[in-house]
């Protein structure tokens, strides 16, 4: 006889099989959860699921907004697995995006009116230069002062936000926008290119693809990612080997902010084109999801960017035809990211029913 | 500056403190349990909506209360599930929550922002919240299941080979964090700001968990450090409102500005974080049956 409740029993070795399955589990876990409370909402499921997941995808400018909004999320996620790697819990790289948007978006705005080719590589100059700095502060406080950088990168949050907040209402306002808190336009050579023609999906993805198959080369073919990877696994091994554990942190703090600099200025300098308050819905927040659901790796993180980004859609199609408020976008977000961490349990243990006879 | 100026400023840091003792205390349990809980602010705003809702419908301020901390006990018991059965991790588990959390408020609250409701006197909570940072302290200090609480957070492995339920205390530890800042959350939206606003927390919970680390795991510490936090938020209102010449931003952020040099400030002494701290915090605990 089997005793009911499955016994977890621990693997000797990590499943490769289970990390593949675990973020399509969550995802399938997700649906259903997602379509119960449809029905506790009092919708049909099969029309709600439809409305939520398939119609923001089903034109070619749906499928362009799609990747519009993965874009930021990609490459922000892309830069938080420098972190996350190597158990460093930079949780704020909303601030680190807002900073990007400000240094690159001031650049903008010093020269709205010049149409010169290099305007816009010095705005994402300028905006990497950004999020590094942000990104830098918790760095400096962790290995010089031992602080504690979940809590340092989120309060630095509210600042950044606080900081754009007080530029575009005071010296970057607009003098000809009706007294409106945003910045002046900037130039059109200070855009991110459009890539198809009536369609918004921008330049910005070229460079997220181009920063992700840099950061795989990284990851797997140079010493720094073995560094990484190994001081995430064995701080005590990566001690023993020599690592330098505060150039480590230094460096991950800084690509990550840099990424997450570039993905604010690719957003003002892209759908938006000049500064204002709400700049990112929560890009920064929600990045962290999708590293997670990516499992840091580059590939994973194309994918589980796009499942996000349609998140984001299909929550403002259910607002318009639903009447659902779109913070149910963030619910379907968290609970995406439960399902994976409870779900993580099958990389590392195994369900077994025990023999009670 | 009269005598009635400063009696009414402290009134106010009083009233505004209170939420984040509240949310303190109850993560500073759960941590010297053992196991940190990042949902503070989730759980705080999906404390404060459902308080408000109940309020809205059956005018009954006990059921509101009530409602608001079984929200949080339901919330907190989903991070336990989770980090204590299925030995997630409890950073990106916590995380989840605050997110799902945000999520939740704002979709349940839609249709009540800008309900007026009557708002209810604060000063029965702020005196609660003292006598709760007493009580814990006594708990932790003078009573044997304190110490075998404590005895958990430090090492899981010897309070097991002692015979004491590892995953059942740390359950109990959560769920009373959980309550805590749901109550924290009832509090903003009843009796601080009688109202519901997307995201009113504005960060409360992130400051009570930077005041464990302020308190060095010391219950009365929160007192201290909640009350510099309410000091500075109620300072850079009033110098605001005074009109200086300076942009009201700047202000805004000081909390924010002071809270990263408190920690900062704490922090630095690396010995005193690390006989503080509890041992084992965010390590799942296996008994590998």
């Amino acid at each position: 006889m089997n005793s009911f409740f499955p016994s977890i029993v621990s693997r000797s070795q990590s499943s490769g099989l289970m990390n593949f399955f675990v973020p399509i589990i969550s995802i399938v876990l997700t649906l259903i959860t997602g379509s119960i409370i449809f029905v506790l909402l009092g919708f049909d499921p099969v029309y709600a699921l439809y409305t939520f997941f398939i119609s923001p995808i089903s034109s070619t400018y749906g499928i362009s907004e799609l990747f519009v909004k993965a874009t930021p999320l990609a490459l922000i996620a892309i830069g938080l697995s420098y972190c996350f790697k190597n158990n460093i819990y930079n949780i704020g790289a909303e601030g680190q995006l807002t900073m990007g948007a400000i240094f690159g978006g001031g650049i903008g705005i010093l020269f709205h009116d010049t149409n010169a080719f290099w305007l816009l590589p010095l705005m994402i100059f300028a905006g990497a230069i950004g999020g590094a700095l942000w990104g830098l502060i918790p760095a400096i406080l962790k290995t010089k002062f031992n602080t504690n950088e979940i809590l340092t990168s989120l309060m630095l949050v509210y600042v950044a936000l606080f900081i754009l907040d007080y530029l575009v209402v005071g010296p970057w306002k607009d003098p000809f926008g009706y007294s409106f808190p945003k910045s002046r336009p900037f130039s059109e050579s200070g855009r991110m290119p459009l890539l198809f023609d009536g369609f918004r999906v921008h330049f910005g993805l070229i460079i997220t693809l181009f920063l992700i198959f840099v950061s795989w080369f990284i990851f797997s073919k140079t010493i720094f990612g073995f560094q990484l990877k190994v001081s995430g696994y064995s701080p005590k091994a990566a001690r023993y080997a020599g690592f330098n554990q505060t150039t480590l942190v230094f460096f991950a703090f800084a690509i990550c902010g840099a990424f997450a600099g570039i993905a604010g200025l690719a957003e003002v300098s892209g759908p938006i084109g000049l500064l204002y308050r709400d700049i990112s819905p929560n890009y920064g927040f929600t990045a962290i999801i999708v590293a997670f659901l990516g499992r840091l790796h580059p590939i994973g993180i194309i994918f589980a960017s796009l499942v996000i980004a349609l998140t984001y859609l299909g929550a403002e199609d259910a607002q318009l035809f639903l009447q659902i408020p779109s913070a149910v976008g963030f619910i379907f977000q968290g609970l995406v990211l439960f399902y994976l961490l409870g779900a993580e349990l099958l990389i590392n243990y195994k369900l077994t029913y025990k023999k009670l006879l | 500056m009269n005598l009635d100026l400063i009696l009414g400023i402290l009134q106010i840091v009083l009233i505004a403190t209170t939420p984040l003792v509240f949310a303190g205390i109850g993560e500073l349990v759960t941590e010297k349990s053992g196991v940190l809980n990042l949902g503070v602010e989730g759980m705080m705003l999906v404390g404060a909506v459902s308080a408000f809702i109940i309020l809205v419908i059956t005018g009954s301020y006990f059921l509101a209360f009530f409602v608001s901390i079984l929200s949080g006990i339901i919330m907190s018991g989903l991070f336990a599930f989770l980090v204590l059965f299925l030995m997630s991790n409890q950073i990106a588990t916590g995380l989840a929550l605050t997110i799902f959390g945000i999520g939740l408020s704002s979709m349940l609250g839609k249709q009540y922002i800008g309900t007026p409701i009557d708002g209810l006197s604060p000063w029965f909570f702020v005196i609660f919240s003292f006598l709760i940072v007493f009580l814990v302290s006594y708990f932790f200090y003078k009573t044997k299941a304190g110490l075998i609480l404590r005895a958990v957070g430090e090492s899981h492995n010897s309070a097991h080979a002692l015979g004491y339920s590892v995953i059942k205390i740390r359950f109990l530890s959560i769920l009373f964090g959980g309550s805590m800042c749901a109550l924290a959350g009832s509090y903003i939206s009843i009796c601080y700001a009688p109202m519901w606003q997307e995201g009113m927390t504005a960060g409360r919970g992130w400051i009570a968990l930077a005041l464990v680390v302020f308190a060095t795991w010391k219950p009365e510490r929160v007192l201290i450090g909640a009350y510099i936090f309410g000091g500075v938020t109620i300072l850079q209102m009033n110098l605001q409102a005074l009109g200086l010449r300076f942009p009201g931003q700047f202000f805004s952020m000081a909390p924010y500005v002071a809270t990263i040099i408190v920690l900062v400030l704490i922090s630095s002494n690396k010995l005193r974080i690390k006989l503080s701290a509890p041992a084992s915090l965010t390590i799942p605990f296996y008994k590998g049956r």
